[in-house]
């Protein structure tokens, strides 16, 4: 009878008492780095974590109507607040999990300088951006153009990624030359990955924080609760970090 | 909220898309239709394969290969810049070309249907009467087929009005150039402009059920193919 049941256990076909699934709604810049600490946290507690990544307002629309996820890791703090307020999320459970940076990226060395006066230079043909009116990375980028005067001139340029890691896509197959993309997708340990960057300076654009919340659907579910503590402990923030993100 | 002008000009550039697609789609598709209902070409099943290929594939995959293809790495890539047109991904061109693959069997199969429905016997008349392959073509094969050719146009037409995936992948979603209804009808729902989406989706499902009615009217054929 054990051995029948560890059989099983094995197979995953029954699932020890303590061990629960936790389904995590990630936006797109952050699926890399939740990756990671989700590793970690199985690891640790034994539950398990499914991960759905995609556009924060794409979320907010499939949460309204029902989808069943129970944590909620967001681009931005507006679109958690709202969840509060209509009592989709757990209140009080809302905390900054990370503050992100932006970056003009190209997937070209030397591409890009280190003050992003190619952008003024112009000879590019595309600049690709995650779609400002759902992506807060795009508004940051477009808030970025308005600023140095450059939006109006350069917007017949412009092309829209769906979310953050399509517009990464656009410039990393080479079809935008450059673009802005969140700096955890093009960095790793302190140093790009690929590519040339202008990492915009945090006083460009206001800035980015991305919120957490538990979703009423885990009020009582302690695995999400832990997932969500867990996110705050010194080992996860140690990999936010490592993607060039603060607190 | 009512629709706004970038709404309009994505209803107005869905519309000149799917008009250009389907013009190309009869000059392409009908001699494609043709040559696979009467070759006894061993490679019939693999052209046949080949032109329905969408109707099974994910649009993704199409719009991820196009995108891979045209980009500047890729060998039509090479080939548009070599020839002074640029890159194909984001511009209306690069639409047309993918919304061509795209919508084909939705033109060749009904056309097909048709030429192989005409049989040989109207084809040994037109001979026996010296007609000229050109001349049977025009005047035994196009009247003949038309019901098949009506279809195909309206389904054509249609499909690609409705086109999304391969739009999202190599469109870029910009004003006046990329942005179509469908796309358009995407950004408002995550933008969560629901009145504006609605606009948009209400049309979208009006036209389907008005081409639809119109098709079975037209070709009562259709309903039992």
């Amino acid at each position: 009878m054990k051995t029948l049941f560890s059989l099983l256990l094995a197979v995953g076909l029954v699932a020890p008492v303590f061990a629960d699934e936790v389904k995590v709604a990630v936006a797109a810049n952050f699926s890399e780095p939740m990756k990671k600490i989700a590793a970690d946290f199985e690891k640790d507690t034994g539950n398990k974590v499914a991960i759905s990544s995609g556009a924060t307002g794409a979320f907010y629309a499939q949460i309204r109507n029902g989808a069943p996820f129970e944590v909620f890791l967001a681009a931005d703090d507006e679109t958690p607040a709202k969840i509060e307020a209509e009592g989709l999320g757990v209140k009080g459970s809302r905390f900054t999990y990370a503050i992100g940076k932006l970056v003009l990226w190209s997937a070209k060395p030397g591409y890009v300088d280190a003050k992003g006066e190619i952008l003024k230079k112009g000879g590019f043909e595309h600049l690709s951006l995650a779609n400002p009116k759902t992506a807060p990375y795009g508004a940051a980028g477009v808030e970025v153009l308005k600023k140095l005067g450059l939006y109006d001139s350069l917007l017949p340029k412009i092309v829209q990624g769906e979310n953050i890691t399509q517009a990464q896509q656009f410039i990393a197959s080479g079809n935008a030359e450059l673009g802005f993309v969140a700096l955890s997708q093009v960095w790793k340990d302190g140093v790009l990955t690929s590519g040339s960057a202008w990492i915009v300076p945090g006083s460009e654009y206001s800035p980015i924080r991305q919120d957490a919340i538990l979703l009423t659907t885990a009020a009582s579910k302690p695995a999400a609760e832990a997932l969500l503590k867990y996110l705050k402990g010194d080992k996860a923030r140690a990999v936010i970090k490592s993607y060039g993100y603060e607190f | 909220m009512l629709p706004d002008s970038q709404d309009w000009s994505a209803v107005w550039l869905t519309l000149k898309l799917a008009a250009t697609v389907t013009i190309l789609l009869l000059c392409i598709g009908t001699p494609v239709a043709w040559w696979l209902a009467r070759t006894r070409s061993r490679l019939r099943p693999v052209f046949s394969a080949l032109v329905a290929m969408p109707l099974v594939l994910p649009p993704t995959v199409l719009g991820f290969y196009l995108l891979l293809l045209m980009g500047p790495h890729g060998p039509v890539g090479y080939l548009t810049q070599h020839l002074g047109l640029g890159l194909l991904p984001f511009s209306f061109t690069g639409l047309v070309v993918g919304s061509t693959l795209y919508s084909m069997p939705f033109v060749v199969q009904p056309v097909q249907n048709a030429i192989e429905a005409i049989g040989n016997r109207s084809l040994e008349v037109a001979a026996t009467l010296r007609a000229s392959p050109w001349d049977t073509f025009w005047s035994v094969i196009v009247p003949l087929a038309r019901p098949g050719m009506l279809t195909g146009a309206i389904l054509g037409f249609s499909h690609t009005v409705g086109e999304f995936g391969v739009v999202l992948m190599i469109g870029g979603n910009i004003p006046n150039k990329t942005q179509l209804v469908s796309v358009q009808i995407f950004n408002h729902v995550e933008a969560m402009e629901y009145a504006q989406a609605h606009w948009l989706a209400g049309g979208m499902v009006v036209f389907a059920f008005l081409v639809l009615v119109i098709l079975y009217t037209l070709n009562p054929q259709a309903l039992r193919k």
